[in-house]
């Protein structure tokens, strides 16, 4: 059962469209709300024109900074510093990034809606904002708060100095990438309902338990009186971890006008509004002895935020711990740019901090012209460098190794253009990968019902990812019963409490959950001397104890094992590419990624996970920029024609392989966590292949034509 | 989007008639470019005439061994024709080089010589553009132009024509036929659309009222060798960095004539007749194929962030006319 790959267990209402996803949940007499939003980056609004939109057709209602209903604390009771959400609320006039929301028009249609929004008009005094990063460096200041409310935001750990001057070979290098937006298929979108005091949302979020408590706090009501419903989300990648404006408004407009209220962002409003990857500018310094052995590393990073929430993205937490190297200095500044405030975007901090550490490494090796894999076994962690304790569990090793022969490693050419075929020249390279394990309090709640079905509830979600088929199989498993008698249910704040679906967490913390809550019941029976592997069995059960179901709940944390071990997922990523040696531009032809992440609960869901992690890491290494204009702010090229995520005809062959790993400290089941690990280490194989393929390194995200057919050392 | 009424025309006079007495009437075919546009607020008409009910969907051989597509042939369908593919072979792969399936689908061959530009900032209504807001500035000029012109452009714009397949048709000497209020018209393809100058908001010879019912394309026998390459950021459904649309007659070794155009990198489809006299005369090989692409980036203008399409569409012409000339 568990192990087993089997399909989706929604994926029947997927495919024929009668999942509900939370925009379409039916509601009668809904109103549709649409944002307006800013047209300067930096500045306040002098005045509002909301004449001719009032008076347009259908329209309900126009809020602006003029009328919207006031919030405690003016929308900001549940900020939580440096980075905690400060929204775009209508409760005052400043201006602080490009398309922030100024308004918010309500009418009977969404194309009335739409529409009317157009008309509303804004005067601004309006001040030169700061958008450019390469402008913005020189006022880079260190980020002091502790690294997602645990990690120091610099460290040190040895003599830096003292192992570059005894390095035999040093590289120091600077890597840049640009703003990635997440893009989610489904847009960001919120159904808010007032019944009397009570207010239930229907929300495409990745924590519903989140979504309720932020929402309570900024309207100052109880947590009781809100219900956040999420049966199914369309991809979040981070974006949808935490509520922005939209869903505020939205319960805004709802209470005001006393009716249901839809708002569903555009693709154009998914650029500023939810959050991206933020710019990064990654110096790093590596010194080694000849046989490789690292003596120095240091790894600064810079990366922008927004003028108004310090958000840092964690770039340099993989370097501590990635290497067994003694003498080290990590740290992070921020830069305040007038955008939207950044958020946490796939594999958050190792997807960006590894493609600096391991082009690094890569430039490291050949410059001790040694085969990279040996480099990095050379300097193989046993044990976490940076607490000193032991791996809960690491297959990192046999990640390079079977990785490395099922690839084809060894018939790789060191020397660069050594590969043509046809028109192009051929080069491979690999990277490592790294996320960590983390686990949080979780609950689940297990029934036999009346019916002879086994019900499983817990607050998760289902971003696309599997949560309904794994959490499905893992209580199946416990209770022995086929799959097709375990009814699997999540997201909405009436089921037992749940950590955010983000940073790998679900599988560890909410399958744990229902693991133990599965068991219980089972044990449950046991002492019933009850036997529910029929359902006719199940359902005399039910009867003999009086009629009404029979249940077990489990409330399950992480312990001490957290202190004593070190925990993380592991990979190594192989990479080949073909440079068309005229035009500069790059084909991914094959991928491996190679994992040590722990037990695998569903070997083709996970796959998928995989290779969904791994086209991500494709965009973001060869096509995703978020364009601004250096100018005003503007987001110029918010749509899917012109903001290039990876198509088909982008997308090789992509083969993952699962080291045989059952981590014996993470928790019950041996799990790691999957969700985020595919991303890392995507963009430094590729662009080590690019170097390997060409002799251009290119140190700088996305890696387009331009930046390898102006290379001087590029020439057919 | 603004408000608009919307006539679905039976018959091409009445569709004439309607857009003639209307200031403000757009004629739509596919729409893949005018309701994204709309969407946009970039374009507000009054009212949309809706022309796909006439009977412009033919593919027809001429008397003298052209071919007449007519305004409302689908993309993909003419891309997949026999004809089409059996004598412009260029025509075929600039269509499917264009956009994705579904677009295809929609789009028109009338449309999609209509195509406007993807610059962004004409695309944000929010921000200066002088072919949207004629007198408002160029936002591209010093802003971000690395998919901007290098041909073609002025102070006033930069903007490229975003067609394939106008390219192709530009190699091919296209003629476009037009009905108007003032009586009927063929234009070749090399006037129809305007180079930008001081009046970018004009992009084509077209009147208001007239309608495109057609593209003429004449006889060339030597287009059996021809072909189209688009280089792009990503490798389906983007725009061109810098395309060739390339057709070589070759006998015993020599080029005896050549069509060149370029995309990508003009404010208009771009044919360059110095690269074909570049051409002609010599023998076939990659000395005929460099000197063609250096007089056809002669006299390029490069902006801050786009200087490599000079060197990217010259090398880009050169593997066209490689392939094209490697052909049997």
């Amino acid at each position: 059962m568990i192990g087993d790959p089997v399909s989706r267990v929604d994926g029947r209402l997927k495919v024929t469209g009668a999942a509900r996803y939370s925009a379409e949940w039916p509601i009668d007499n809904l109103a549709y709300g649409v944002i307006v939003q800013s047209t300067v980056a930096k500045g306040m609004i002098t005045a509002f024109d909301t004449e001719h939109a009032r008076s347009s057709p259908g329209v309900v209602a126009v809020y602006t900074a003029d009328n919207a209903p006031a919030l405690p604390d003016k929308g900001r009771a549940a900020m939580k510093p440096p980075a905690g959400r400060e929204l775009s609320l209508l409760q005052d006039r400043a201006v602080r990034y490009n398309g922030e929301p100024i308004g918010l028009v309500v009418a009977e249609k969404f194309e009335q809606a739409t529409h009317a929004a157009s008309l509303v008009r804004a005067q601004y005094e309006s001040h030169t904002p700061l958008i450019d990063m390469q402008s913005a460096l020189p006022s880079a200041y260190p980020y002091k708060p502790n690294i997602n409310g645990s990690f120091p935001p610099a460290t040190q750990r040895g003599d830096l100095a003292a192992g570059l001057a005894a390095a035999d070979a040093r590289i120091d290098a600077t890597f840049t990438a640009p703003i990635e937006t997440h893009n989610s298929m489904e847009p960001h979108n919120t159904i808010a309902q007032w019944d009397g005091d009570q207010l239930t949302l229907y929300d495409s979020t990745q924590f519903v338990y989140g979504v309720k408590r932020f929402i309570a706090k900024i309207f100052g009501i109880p947590e009781a009186n809100v219900r956040v419903i999420s049966h199914f989300t369309g991809g979040a990648f981070g974006s949808k971890g935490a509520p922005w404006s939209h869903v505020v408004l939205a319960a805004m407009a709802a209470r005001a006008l006393n009716r249901p209220v839809k708002v569903v962002l555009t693709r154009k409003q998914m650029f500023g509004l939810v959050g991206a990857r933020p710019h990064t500018v990654q110096h790093l310094k590596l010194g080694a002895r000849k046989d490789g052995t690292l003596t120095a590393m240091e790894h600064r990073s810079i990366s922008s935020t927004s003028s108004f929430e310090e958000w840092v993205e964690p770039v340099t937490l993989a370097t501590r711990l990635m290497y067994a190297c003694s003498n080290q200095q990590t740290a992070h500044e921020l830069v305040r740019l007038d955008v939207g405030t950044p958020t946490f975007n796939r594999g958050p901090g190792e997807s960006s901090g590894i493609f600096a550490l391991e082009s690094a490494m890569d430039e490291l090796a050949v410059k001790l012209a040694m085969d990279p894999i040996e480099l990095r076994l050379r300097n193989y962690a046993e044990r976490d460098p940076e607490s000193g304790l032991e791996w809960s569990s690491k297959s990192l090793r046999q990640c390079y190794s079977l990785g490395a022969e099922r690839f084809g490693w060894s018939r790789r050419r060191a020397e660069p253009r050594s590969v043509r075929d046809g028109d192009a020249f051929v080069g491979i390279g690999m990277s490592s990968a790294t996320y960590p394990a983390r686990r949080a309090p979780a609950s689940a709640l297990a029934r036999l019902m009346p019916d002879g079905m086994i019900v499983v509830q817990a607050a998760t979600h289902e971003l696309g990812t599997g949560t309904y088929t794994i959490m499905t199989q893992i209580a199946a498993d416990a209770l022995g019963v086929p799959i097709e008698r375990v009814r699997f249910e999540l997201g909405d704040t009436r089921l037992p409490e749940n950590p955010i679906s983000a940073g790998s967490l679900t599988a560890q913390s909410t399958g744990t959950a229902v693991h133990l809550a599965a068991v219980a019941l089972h044990d449950k029976i046991a002492a019933m001397r009850g036997d529910v592997t029929t359902i006719v069995s199940a359902r005399d059960l039910v009867t003999r104890g009086g009629g009404q179901p029979i249940e077990a709940r489990a409330d399950a944390k992480p312990g001490d094992e957290q202190k004593a071990f070190s925990m993380h997922s592991f990979g190594a990523i192989f990479a080949e590419v073909r440079v068309d040696a005229s035009l500069g531009t790059v084909k991914l032809s094959r991928m491996l990624g190679a994992y040590g992440v722990g037990r695998i609960l569903n070997p083709k869901t996970a796959r998928s996970q995989m290779i969904g992690g791994m086209i991500y890491g494709l965009g973001m290494t060869l096509t995703e920029d978020t364009l601004l204009d250096a100018r005003t702010g503007r987001y110029l090229n918010a749509d899917l024609a012109e903001y290039l995520v990876p198509v088909n005809a982008d997308i090789p062959e992509i083969d993952v392989m699962f080291m045989d790993e059952r981590d014996p400290q993470t928790n019950p089941l041996g799990t790691k966590g999957i969700g985020e690990i595919g991303c890392v280490g995507v963009t430094a194989a590729i662009a080590n292949a690019v170097y390997n393929a060409t002799g251009v390194r290119v140190r700088d995200l996305p890696i387009t034509l331009d930046k390898i057919l102006g290379h001087t050392s590029f020439a057919d | 989007m603004h408000p608009f009424l919307y006539t679905l025309a039976a018959d091409e006079p009445t569709a004439r008639r309607i857009a003639a007495t209307d200031p403000a009437a757009a004629f739509i075919a596919g729409g893949t470019t005018l309701i994204d546009l709309m969407k946009l607020n970039v374009e507000h008409p009054a009212q949309l005439v809706d022309i796909t009910r006439l009977p412009l969907a033919k593919v027809e051989e001429l008397p003298d061994g052209g071919i007449r597509v007519g305004a409302m042939v689908r993309n993909s369908d003419l891309a997949n024709h026999m004809l089409i593919q059996a004598r412009y072979p260029v025509l075929s792969q600039a269509l499917l080089a264009g956009a994705s399936p579904q677009l295809r689908n929609m789009a028109t061959t009338g449309g999609n010589i209509l195509q406007r530009t993807r610059c962004w900032y004409f695309r944000d209504t929010a921000t200066p553009c002088n072919k949207r807001d004629p007198g408002s500035g160029c936002s591209a000029l010093h802003g971000q132009n690395r998919i901007h012109a290098v041909l073609g452009a002025s102070d006033h714009c930069i903007a490229t024509h975003a067609s394939d397949m106008c390219v192709a048709l530009a190699a091919l000497g296209a003629i476009v036929r037009i009905h108007g209020p003032s009586g009927d018209r063929a234009l070749p393809f090399s006037i129809f659309h305007l180079v930008p100058g001081a009046h970018p908001e004009r992009e084509t010879a077209l009147q208001h009222g007239e309608l495109i019912v057609g593209i003429d394309i004449p006889r060339l026998p030597f287009a059996t060798r021809s072909v189209y390459l688009k280089v792009r950021d990503r490798r389906s459904y983007a725009f061109a960095l810098a395309s060739a649309a390339v057709a070589l007659d070759i006998r015993d070794g020599i080029i005896r004539d050549a069509r060149v155009a370029l995309g990508g990198v003009a404010t208009k489809p771009w044919r360059s007749q110095a690269a074909e006299s570049a051409l002609v005369g010599k023998t076939a090989g990659s000395a005929a194929y460099h000197a063609a692409a250096m007089a056809a980036l002669e006299g390029a203008v490069p902006r801050a962030r786009n200087a490599f399409k000079i060197e990217l569409a010259k090398r880009t012409l050169m593997r066209a006319l490689a392939r094209a000339g490697a052909l049997a």
